[in-house]
């Protein structure tokens, strides 16, 4: 296993946000976790990416690693693991080329930065035409795919990605995933929190249902496609 | 016409005085706006680390002009002493920082600005034990050459003053914009907590922040040195508050709003004493910065940030 997250216990102040959750992902897999709004996706990619503290007794390992002894930018930077944040998180004030060499900010392997760009812009052939513009100026789609562009970038191993299709239209969506499916089929591992649960069980091999903080549900993406539970509650069927 | 060549040799006369008067105002003011710009945080105790870089000017100065005022030209031991100042001074901005800053930094807004008033007193009332209440006064480094041209006195420092200003601003804001430590600053100033997400290390960028802030001041704090030679261990508060009010003039972040208030408060300043009783000249200073501010609330160049600046 890549990634072993085992009794993942989160909270904001009394709140509790995670009740000890277990999952695991194996490189190269596609994984969604699928669940409604506060249920606790976007916590537990933040509890990966160090970005909010996991409670003691949680345990978190990447290819073996004690990922809690890492702060943020070593998780990125040492790990190799990116976060796509919710809302794009795009730096506005900077220029396209200008965020997408940002992400390369610990990275000392100039020629291959160069190979990587340039293939961010053969994903995403808009981004190229808009190098010199400000972020700040991008179309919604446009901005998600800088934000993945810029995950890309800045680390290569393994991808969260949390809320990728929130605000776009249907058929950037589309195009949006196919993008992603290239980035995995280049060795990186992705792990997909949604709302969007049709669209994120399609596109993953395997997914968990995430309620109030438990994981509550596991298996198969087709099998949770045609769950009865999962279809009522999160299909609309 | 016998008016006008006497007015005008004045304007310029207060002109030159007021670009140096600026100059000190905006270099100190520029560690004022990188700070609060970069990681939202007011650095009370700018002023005196200005105070002790100015300190530490006048040690090395005086280090350099015991040892080598016979052999070595006035200049090179001008600029010597302004590139080991400013290198000593930034680590005081790096101390304040691990220090001072780092403990708070997910505390509240106002634990951080008390801290900053209060490391401003220590520094204060350590030079005070260390070096006693008497005033220094700061030796010059260069031989004081006065012109003359229709009537407009000046002297190479002066002129020096207000270039070395100049060049370290432009300096810095080749820094902010061509590398990546200047990006990673930008972008902190627009998302603080996306940039970890970039591999970015904000136990480098903020002590980094501080340390050029803290390298600016002192050079500021020698070249304040060269105009007004007095040096006390209280030099930095008035002229600390008078940065700080350029850096919100200047607008949250920007190096060049801030250069341009501090110029500006210069002017104003130098400009009020011709015309009014020296004693007015803050009142009236003030009041017009803060009828600038009543219709441009976020000063000159206060860019927008995102709104979500915590999770």
């Amino acid at each position: 296993m890549q990634l072993t997250v085992k009794n993942l216990k989160v909270s904001y102040g009394n709140i509790k946000a995670l009740h000890g959750i277990d999952f695991s992902i194996e490189a190269g897999e596609i994984l969604t976790i699928i669940g409604a709004n506060g249920a606790g996706k976007s916590t537990t990619l933040r509890a990966i990416s160090r970005m909010v503290p996991a409670k003691p007794g949680s345990v978190l390992e990447f290819e073996g690693e004690d990922i809690l002894k890492y702060n943020t930018d070593k998780v990125v930077s040492k790990l190799g693991i990116s976060h796509v944040p919710e809302g794009r998180r795009i730096f506005g004030n900077l220029t396209v080329t200008e965020n997408l060499i940002l992400a390369c900010f610990a990275r000392k392997d100039a020629d291959q930065i160069v190979k990587d760009r340039k293939w961010v812009f053969d994903l995403f052939p808009r981004l190229e035409e808009r190098k010199d513009q400000l972020a700040g100026t991008l179309s919604g789609g446009e901005q998600q795919m800088l934000a993945v562009g810029r995950g890309y970038m800045s680390a290569r191993k393994m991808m969260l990605l949390d809320e990728p299709s929130m605000g776009l239209a249907p058929l950037l969506m589309l195009e949006m995933f196919d993008a992603l499916k290239e980035i995995n089929k280049l060795g990186t591992t992705i792990l997909l929190v949604e709302q969007n649960a049709r669209l994120a069980l399609k596109f993953a091999q395997r997914g968990y249902v995430i309620e109030n903080g438990f994981l509550v549900l596991e298996g198969p993406s087709n099998e949770l496609l045609n769950n009865p539970d999962v279809k009522k509650a999160y299909l609309g069927a | 016409m016998e008016a006008l060549t006497e007015f005008i040799p004045y304007i310029l006369q207060n002109l030159i005085n007021a670009l140096q008067r600026g100059s000190f105002y905006a270099v100190i003011s520029i560690g004022y706006s990188m700070v609060y710009g970069v990681l939202m945080l007011f650095n009370f105790a700018h002023g005196d680390i200005f105070m002790l870089g100015t300190y530490i000017g006048f040690g090395i100065a005086t280090l350099f002009l015991t040892l080598f005022a016979g052999f070595l030209p006035g200049p090179v031991i001008f600029i010597a002493t302004v590139v080991i100042t400013m290198f000593l001074a930034s680590w005081i901005g790096v101390f304040v920082e691990v220090a001072g800053y780092r403990p708070l930094r997910s505390a509240p807004r106002a634990s951080a600005a008390i801290t900053g008033l209060m490391i401003g007193i220590i520094f204060e009332t350590g030079i005070l034990i260390l070096l006693g209440a008497k005033r220094l006064s700061f030796p010059p480094l260069m031989e004081s050459i006065a012109y003359n041209i229709g009537g407009v006195y000046f002297t190479n420092v002066k002129v020096l003053i207000i270039i070395l200003s100049l060049f370290l601003m432009l300096a810095l804001h080749t820094f902010i914009q061509r590398t990546k430590w200047g990006m990673a600053m930008r972008a902190m100033s627009y998302d603080f907590l996306a940039v970890p997400l970039m591999g970015v290390s904000i136990n480098v960028m903020a002590p980094l922040t501080f340390a050029i802030g803290a390298g600016l001041a002192a050079v500021a704090g020698i070249l304040y040195g060269q105009a007004y030679p007095i040096l006390d261990p209280y030099m930095g508060v008035l002229i600390g508050w008078k940065a700080f009010v350029a850096a919100i003039l200047g607008g949250r972040g920007s190096i060049k709003g801030a250069a341009l208030a501090g110029y500006l408060l210069g002017f104003i300043e130098i400009f009020v004493a011709t015309i009014f009783p020296s004693t007015l000249r803050d009142l009236i200073a003030y009041s017009i910065i803060l009828l600038i501010l009543t219709y441009r609330p976020r000063g000159f160049f206060g860019m927008e940030h995102s709104t979500k600046l915590r999770l």
